[in-house]
């Protein structure tokens, strides 16, 4: 048995009274590609978030390989969604990406050569060399995605959450972030993604977790994937779904 | 003219005026930029209103007019003010633009009240005070810019020490967070810099109009570059420069207030950088438009003549 990446027991958030996650409880062992998926407003940016700590938490403990996450911090790796930022920002993509290795600099220290290098070297992993200089808000779509994946892999982190990273991306982008995810997991990575399209679920990840408030359904993805428990977690939404559905 | 000019610059009057009213320019053209990009302009606004009170209460306790005193005032109304916002927005159903409208009247209100009671009681030193609505730029004195430099030097510093940190918290406030910032602490901080930016400002400007030295430098200076570091520069040379041209403007033409005329040369240097700012100026985007349209209707002139002599070879 692998080690535990992510150990999250009792995960509750509210936004103003109102619970969007409820006793969230599961575990993640190292080197899988897990997907949080279920219907709007199921709390799947929450879950992320609260086990981040950017928004409180209720109540619930989330480890990260052992111990408490903010002792973790240098092994977890972000990707907010791409709206959550204002693109026309006056920066280009090399200095987004430069800012994944802020955690490890510390206050008052800027980015030197090694970080800059280190930052083309990840831009150049989702195939972003030659955008280095580009102001972030000429970047497409996929573009801007990928620069915040890039930004995400010089964190240089073990564990990565990524919320919804491929919605608003043309079919190479998504394709190349697949690959992109598929090469962390060989490396021994954890990545921890939140995802809405069904009809990729099968294909993309080792494990999902069924989300709506509370956890509906969590393990390997063959055996969670199943007719009873979308109807559980999506309620009377499935009929859509199943019209969506390629595989049935 | 520049006899002038060198006339006034060598007053030593002036030359307080001057330098008080550049360092204001350039400390709230330098802050204006962050508060701006977090989205916060209104802020500005916000916090220069709640200010008077605290300033009114200070000078009350105390009966002196003193810099140092003022921030206190203004910093403590300030963080009520701000604590205000964040409390009608959480509890009511009301947006942060309604809530800091609300919250911006009610402090000045407040302030009015008090300043009038100041007006009409027995404090001795109160001359000037008054002037706290609009500013007097000439009541500045070689003391008054001195606490000013200071105050400035240590704003830049910490301004320069922090970029790395402000700058991801003005892009990405919860990728910060998710580092092991304190985005909270950066955020009071950037507070404390708008309320230094607009007590720094209110002896020469005036609660009413300080914001705008915030906000209008720092809007300018986006439209002349696409890098933060660069812009933050550029707001400061532009708020400068427009306190700089608005205490020449006001010696030139007798009964010309400063602190305006510095807020209308923030406003020309503004238009001109909407007009002419390389890639957003609205001139350069019209001329690149008509480049490009004539370039293109180039090529389709060459495209059709090119079928037609195919055509007519075949």
């Amino acid at each position: 048995m692998n080690r535990m990446a992510l150990e999250i027991t009792g995960l509750s958030a509210a936004y103003q009274r109102k619970p969007v996650l409820s006793n969230a409880t599961f575990g993640v062992e190292e080197g899988q590609l897990v997907g949080i998926v279920g219907p709007n407003g199921a709390g799947k940016s929450t879950l992320i978030k609260a086990a981040l700590g950017l928004i409180p938490s209720l109540s619930g403990e989330v480890r990260v390989y052992g111990k408490p996450y903010k002792q973790q911090r240098r092994l977890i790796g972000y990707v907010p969604q791409r709206e959550s930022v204002d693109w026309d920002f006056p920066t280009h993509a090399l200095d987004v990406v430069m800012m994944g290795t802020y955690g490890r600099l510390g206050w008052f220290r800027r980015p030197g050569f090694k970080e800059k290098q280190f930052a083309m070297e990840c831009l150049a992993k989702v195939g972003m060399a030659d955008y280095a200089e580009r102001q972030i808000s000429q970047l497409s779509g996929g573009q801007q995605q990928r620069v915040f994946l890039a930004r995400a892999l010089a964190q240089d982190a073990q564990l990565y959450f990524m919320d919804e990273p491929f919605v608003g991306v043309d079919a190479a982008t998504e394709k190349a972030i697949i690959e992109l995810l598929q090469e962390l997991k060989r490396q021994g990575k954890t990545v921890i993604v939140v995802h809405h399209d069904l009809s990729t679920v099968e294909e993309y990840f080792d494990s999902l977790l069924l989300l709506n408030i509370e956890v509906q359904a969590f393990g390997r993805t063959e055996e969670v994937f199943t007719r009873d428990n979308l109807q559980q977690t999506y309620g009377g939404k499935l009929a859509f779904l199943e019209r969506e559905r390629v595989s049935g | 003219m520049i006899q002038h000019i060198v006339a006034v610059v060598a007053d030593p009057n002036t030359q307080w005026i001057l330098a008080g009213c550049m360092l204001l320019g350039l400390c709230s053209g330098v802050v204006g930029c962050f508060s701006y990009l977090r989205k916060q302009s209104l802020m500005g606004d916000t916090l220069a209103h709640a200010a008077l009170p605290g300033i009114c209460i200070a000078f009350m306790l105390t009966g002196t007019k003193s810099l140092l005193l003022f921030l206190i005032g203004a910093g403590i109304s300030g963080v009520i003010a701000t604590f205000g916002i964040g409390w009608i927005t959480r509890y009511s159903r009301l947006k942060s633009d309604a809530a800091m409208g609300i919250v911006l009247s009610s402090f000045f209100g407040l302030g009015i009240v008090l300043l009038t009671q100041i007006q009409h009681s027995s404090y001795g030193n109160q001359s000037g005070l008054d002037k706290f609505l609009f500013g007097q730029a000439a009541s500045m004195i070689g003391a008054d810019v001195y606490t000013m430099m200071i105050v400035c030097a240590l704003l830049l510093t910490v301004c320069t020490l922090l970029f790395k940190e402000l700058k991801l918290f003005a892009f990405d406030a919860g990728f910060a967070r998710g580092l092991g910032y304190p985005t909270a602490l950066l955020d009071q901080l950037l507070m404390l810099f708008i309320v230094i930016a607009v007590v720094v400002g209110i002896q020469a400007v005036g609660v009413v109009l300080v914001a705008a030295l915030l906000i209008t430098p720092a809007v300018s200076a986006r439209y002349w570059t696409d890098r933060l570091g660069v812009m933050v520069v550029l707001a400061g040379l532009f708020g400068a420069l427009s306190g700089a041209l608005g205490t020449l403007l006001s010696s030139m033409v007798q009964n010309l207030p400063t602190g305006p005329l510095s807020v209308l040369s923030a406003t020309a240097l503004f238009g001109i950088s909407v007009l002419c700012g390389p890639r957003r100026g609205v001139l350069t985007q019209a001329i690149r438009t008509a480049r490009l349209r004539r370039s293109e209707r180039a090529r389709l002139r060459e495209l059709s003549a090119g079928t037609m002599r195919k055509e007519a070879a075949s």
